[in-house]
């Protein structure tokens, strides 16, 4: 039994990381109706300049606390993923907005490409080690152990989440971005600065893009230049699942989503008697995702349907 | 500029005698390549060129999935390890298993297509992004699984791979050693570059027959609009499973005659960038054009190769030290190369006619 409350718990903590990197995912594809293959990228990026803020400070011999260092790390993060997430839409989708749904998707994996190969030439191929800013104490619950780090990390989504929500339903800001997402054009006729809108959408997801990538590679102690797709991709299948489009359906779906890896790697190997271990933990992001797709398009919370023809 | 150029190459297409004399040529070239190569830049080169025909395979493969008919694959090269595992499987002492090549060759695009098929299947009714999400996540499914099929019963041979597969065997003509034919030498690689020029050959005559045919047609159709294509009578569903499942074929043959040339295979040449390569080769060629599609996949898979000799030395002379090593400079060009063509050549750089009127009048 505590095994099981481990993984939850294991999942609950990867979910809540997944659910932020969604909420990007869905705001643009709510808003643009496609999907940002670079979010993962940006996620990545934010993790590494946060790392390298974090090694800069602690090396300065300042002997600064911990959790304002990683603190500013964050800011840091933030900034650079906000100002990244606003060109990667200049460059890669405003000018292609009435080009064939092709052409945006390509110059997006285009542009992933390009990140990940300018991040390898500036941090160099090898993992990178995450400094230990926050104690890594841990505590028992019901004999599931749960460290300080973790706390962090679900307090913090959990947070933002939050904050996400009340700025979408009770802002001005908010009200714009779902008329736009409503539709566009009917908005921009009410006077919505649509193009602004829609950077400000991206600048909002690159910057909890930058906060998941902090976590996560806090989390692991490790970061790495490629660790941004394998997450996007997790991330977007959280998004499909509880409904692209749908803010909580993404929150929904990347705790499900962390829960179902978790849970499915723990036990995996004495469901099929050791013939599959949980190196196929990977597996089961995709597996969920044609299975989402193939019976439920629309997803758990969503009103729209997956296909557009 | 182009453009002047390729009006000039249509007036001359007009011209019968110009046609064949062209025809000529090209043959011509064709044939004396690899000679010509090998005492100009060295054996490497014939290598490099009969992989870059296993690339134009590739890329002629995808392009009936993507230029024709529209379905953005993201996991097209999960064909090309089905076929090189398959081929590899049995052919070679791992299973003990040494079937001759007229078995394997059907054999490699059969299995490649029933995957085409599980694929297309469950993701038919998805479109654009879905897809190319879906199709992404199958390839990774499959390298994946032959990264670890290997444990509790040895399948594939987890990451290290199968080697000391069966080279090519035709009838009593090793491929392996260096033949005498007709009172020319022909080493080994000169004899893989005859076999895959005329596969390559036969795919390209395969395609353009298929561009202009009932099915070709009805691809463009679905291309262009899937639901006036439907209105039209169109089965919607099959001719995209179709779409899938040739694609898938000419991926499985390419990777069969990969597992035979290369006389090894791993999981690890299997991976998404490969994937990502053949679109670039198709995007960058000129989506839908067989011709445009064959130069895509040519430019790009020989400049790397131009770069690894090039780059460094260049960079040595430049700064005093390397740089960029040509890996990390290959995939930036790549990444670049990706968006500048959508952003200013959307159609590609040789384009299909049809498409390129359509660009042409929406400006």
């Amino acid at each position: 039994m505590d095994i099981f409350l481990q993984q939850i718990l294991n999942g609950l903590v990867l979910g809540s990381v997944y659910a932020l990197v969604a909420l990007g995912y869905t705001m643009v594809y709510g808003i643009l109706g496609l999907i940002n293959f670079a979010h993962g990228e940006v996620v990545m990026i934010g993790a590494m300049v946060a790392l390298t803020v974090m090694n800069a400070l602690v090396s300065t011999g300042l002997g600064l606390p911990g959790p304002l260092v990683l603190m500013l790390a964050l800011l840091a993060a933030m900034l650079v993923c906000m100002a990244l997430g606003f060109s990667v839409e200049r460059v890669a989708y405003r000018p292609l907005r009435k080009a064939p749904r092709l052409a945006p998707l390509i110059t997006a994996i285009g542009l992933s490409i390009l990140l990940q190969n300018i991040a390898m030439l500036i941090w160099g191929r090898q993992y990178q080690t995450v400094p230990r800013l926050i104690s890594h104490e841990s505590h028992t619950i019901f004999g599931a152990t749960i460290t300080d780090l973790q706390i962090l990390i679900l307090i913090t989504s959990t947070v933002i989440m939050c904050g996400l929500l009340a700025l979408v339903h009770y802002t001005r800001l908010g009200r714009a971005m779902r008329a736009t997402s409503e539709n566009p054009t009917v908005a921009g006729l009410m006077g919505v600065n649509i193009n602004r809108i829609i950077s400000a959408t991206f600048v909002i997801g690159s910057a909890m893009a930058a906060v998941a990538g902090v976590l996560v590679s806090a989390n692991y102690s490790i970061a790495h230049y490629s660790m941004g797709f394998m997450l996007g991709l997790k991330a977007f299948t959280a998004a499909v699942l509880g409904g692209i489009g749908n803010l909580g359906g993404a929150m929904l779906g990347g705790l499900l989503l962390g829960l179902i890896e978790s849970i499915g790697a723990g036990y995996i190997g004495d469901v099929t008697g050791g013939f599959l271990g949980s190196h196929y933990q990977d597996v089961f992001a995709f597996v969920v995702l044609i299975l989402v797709l193939v019976f439920r398009p629309t997803g758990l919370l969503g009103e729209r349907v997956a296909e557009r023809a | 500029m182009i453009y002047a150029l390729l009006e000039r190459y249509h007036r001359l297409r007009d011209n019968r005698h110009a046609v064949w004399v062209g025809y000529a040529l090209v043959a011509f070239v064709l044939a004396i390549l690899p000679f010509v190569v090998d005492s100009g830049l060295g054996r490497t080169w014939v290598r490099i060129l009969d992989f870059a025909l296993l690339y134009v395979l590739l890329a002629l493969g995808l392009n009936i999935v993507v230029g024709f008919a529209g379905l953005l694959d993201l996991g097209y090269i999960a064909f090309y390890a089905v076929g090189a595992y398959t081929w590899a499987l049995l052919a070679s002492p791992h299973f003990d298993l040494h079937l001759p090549f007229w078995v394997l060759i059907p054999l490699c695009a059969l299995v490649a297509a029933i995957f085409g098929v599980l694929l297309g299947t469950p993701t038919l009714r998805l479109r654009g992004d879905y897809l190319a999400i879906v199709t992404l996540g199958f390839g990774e499914i499959i390298r994946i699984f032959l990264n670890n099929l290997n444990a509790p019963v040895n399948i594939t041979n987890g990451p290290q791979g199968i080697n000391r597969i069966d080279p090519m065997q035709l009838g009593d003509l090793s491929f392996a050693r260096t033949q005498t034919l007709f009172g020319l030498e022909l080493p080994s690689v000169h004899l893989y570059y005859y076999l895959f020029l005329a596969l390559v050959l036969l795919s390209i005559f395969i395609c353009i027959r298929l561009q202009d045919s009932r099915l070709g047609r009805a691809w463009v159709a679905i291309r262009e609009d899937e639901v006036a294509a439907q209105a039209m009578g169109i089965n919607t569903r099959n001719v995209k499973l179709l779409a899938f499942a040739m694609g898938a074929t000419f991926g499985g043959v390419a990777g069969g005659l990969f597992a035979s040339f290369q006389g090894f295979v791993s999981p690890e040449s299997f991976g998404l960038l490969e994937s990502i390569m053949v679109l670039c080769m198709v995007v960058l060629g000129g989506m839908g054009h067989v011709a445009g599609v064959v130069l895509g996949a040519i430019l790009l898979a020989t400049l790397p190769e131009v770069l690894r000799h090039t780059a460094s030395p260049i960079q040595q002379q430049l700064f005093g030290k390397v740089i960029l090593d040509p890996e990390s400079l290959r995939m930036l060009l790549f990444g670049l190369a990706l968006i500048l063509v959508m952003l200013l050549r959307p159609a590609g750089l040789w384009p299909e006619t049809t498409r390129r009127r359509e660009l042409v009048s929406r400006e």
